[in-house]
Order: C-alpha cells, then structure tokens, then sequence
C-alpha cells in the first residue's frame, strides 16, 4: 500500500515532465521523481519495530543485530541525494541560459534549432 | 503507528506536488515542493535514518535557494495552457497504463517492514550490522559504509558531484576566455 503511494507520486512527477510547457515545472517534476525514489529505497529497508543502525554502549549486540534497520539503502540513498544536488544547479543553469537566449521559458518556443 | 504516519505523510506529498505542477505562479510551485522535501525529510526520521534526514535537509534548502535564484528575477513566470489536446490524451493514458502494470508489480513485493536482509541470511547488510563495529570501529554503520566498505563508491560521487558543478560554472559563465583577452586588447 504505501509502496504504492510512493509509485503514485513517481507517476506524477513523470507527467509533470511529459505534460508541462514552463521549463521550471519540467525540472520541478524531475525532483518529485527524484524524492519518491528516495523515499521507496528507504522504505525498502525498514524492520517493524526498527531502530537507527547506530550502536549504543548500553544495547547489547544481539539486540542490535535483531533490531536495526537496513543500512545499506541508507547509505546509498546519501550518495543519490547529494548527486540530486549537483545536477539540479546544471539543470537551473541550463534553464537559465535559455531564458536569456529566447527571453522565455516555454519550451514550446524554443524552436531555432528545428528551423 | 508508523507505518500510517508514512501513509499520512505520503498523501500530504502527493497533494503539494499536484498543487506544484498545477499552480501557474512559478514561486508558489518551488514553495510547494520544498514542502514535499521537508516531509520526506520527516519520514525520513520515522523510518530509522536520522542522517538520511539531516541530509535531505541541507540539501532541500540548498535547492530551494537555487531554484529561486533561476525564476526570481525573471518577469515572465507565468505560462499557462499544456500541450496541445491530442498528444495530451495520448500521454496521460499511457502514463496511466505505466501506474497500472507498477501496482501489478508493486504487490508482487514483500510486505512493508519486512527487510531483504531478514529474508535473505547472506546479504551484505548482515555482514555489515554484525561486524561493521568490530572491524571499522564506527558506531554509525552507514558511516562505516559509506567510508569503509563502499568507499570508492563515495569517491566515484564526488566525482560526479565535482563535474556537475564544472559543468554548472562552465554553463553560467558570461565570457568565453578567448573574447575576454580580445576585449581586454581593445581598451
């Protein structure tokens, strides 16, 4: 159910890029998918009744081993995030220059290259 | 408890990145969608991964300052209408017939809160959680991770990070060297 929910809202970030004309909304899409990804890849890895997978001086480790949540996601997910970071600065740069090379952000009218 | 807190929290995202993309005020759009990092960020918490959240974060505000630094100054933020009516039609079926075959193969998983690694005794993350403490020495095993087993792993992202912002500065730069120096000639 709620890996469904985290598809749901994969599935709108994916019409905001097919559907939309402003340039800013195409990118705001591309983070929506980017978060629900994230978030269903942390899903993935959690234990009903889980703890964080940091260990404490006065939990015993059988305990730990049997409690923790999955921290390989978590580790990878980190990695997905700060890369997410660096390549919404290329796209906004990106879209920037297309506003001072045609003045708008509609793709719809950037057409010198088709002419 | 937790898992209908998610629940909760994934419908309140669904709605503001409907509100995102639907509203035609461009700042209100990037608004919205700050609001759908920050609650991943507190789902984020809910799940057992603090620095997943404090990540998610830094980063959320990062992108926010970026995004309204490329539509703030810009008078024409406005653009209202989609595409035109047919291919329109055309996409949000086929967009629908992919949500269709997803929750087929969406049911097909695990139920939530049952791990890979509680299913599967040889996955990695077992290995990790039993003796990342002992033979790395971090009480954290995501540091350990991402610092120790996967390190190049992380060396390969800030790769990728570096050539992302290069990439960002080469894009935004406003003279080219060569016309620089030409300029620089003729005062």
């Amino acid at each position: 159910m709620i890996y469904t929910l985290c598809f749901l809202l994969f599935t709108i970030g994916l019409y905001g890029v097919t559907c939309k004309k402003n340039i800013v909304k195409i990118i705001l899409g591309l983070l929506i998918m980017e978060y629900s990804i994230n978030l269903f890849l942390i899903l993935l890895g959690w234990r009903k009744n889980g703890i964080a997978p940091i260990i404490d001086q006065s939990m015993s480790h059988e305990v730990f081993v049997f409690q923790a949540v999955d921290p390989l996601p978590q580790a990878l997910v980190l990695t997905s995030i700060v890369i997410g970071l660096g390549v919404l600065s290329l796209m906004v740069a990106i879209s920037i220059r297309l506003y001072q090379r045609y003045g708008t952000f509609d793709i719809t009218e950037m057409n010198k290259l088709k002419r | 408890m937790v898992e209908f807190l998610i629940g909760v929290f994934i419908f309140f995202m669904i709605i503001a990145a409907i509100i995102a993309l639907e509203t035609s005020d461009l700042l209100s759009a990037i608004i919205s969608v700050g609001a759908i990092g920050v609650a991943a960020s507190i789902c984020f918490l809910l799940v057992g991964a603090p620095d997943i959240a404090i990540t998610q974060m830094v980063v959320e505000v990062l992108s926010l300052v970026i995004l309204i630094r490329a539509t703030i100054r810009h008078d024409l933020t406005a653009i209202n209408g989609d595409r035109e009516f047919f291919g329109l039609t055309i996409t949000i079926a086929l967009l629908f017939a992919f949500f269709l075959f997803g929750f087929k193969a969406f049911a097909s998983l695990a139920e939530f809160g049952v791990p890979a690694m509680s299913r599967f005794f040889d996955a990695p993350s077992n290995t990790y959680i039993n003796s990342g403490f002992k033979e790395t020495g971090a009480s954290n095993i995501v540091t350990s991770i991402i610092l120790d087993y996967r390190g190049f792993d992380t060396l390969g992202e800030v790769t990728v990070l570096f050539t992302a912002i290069w990439g960002a500065l080469a894009i935004m730069r406003v003279y080219s060297r060569k016309k620089r120096k030409n300029r620089d000639k003729h005062e």
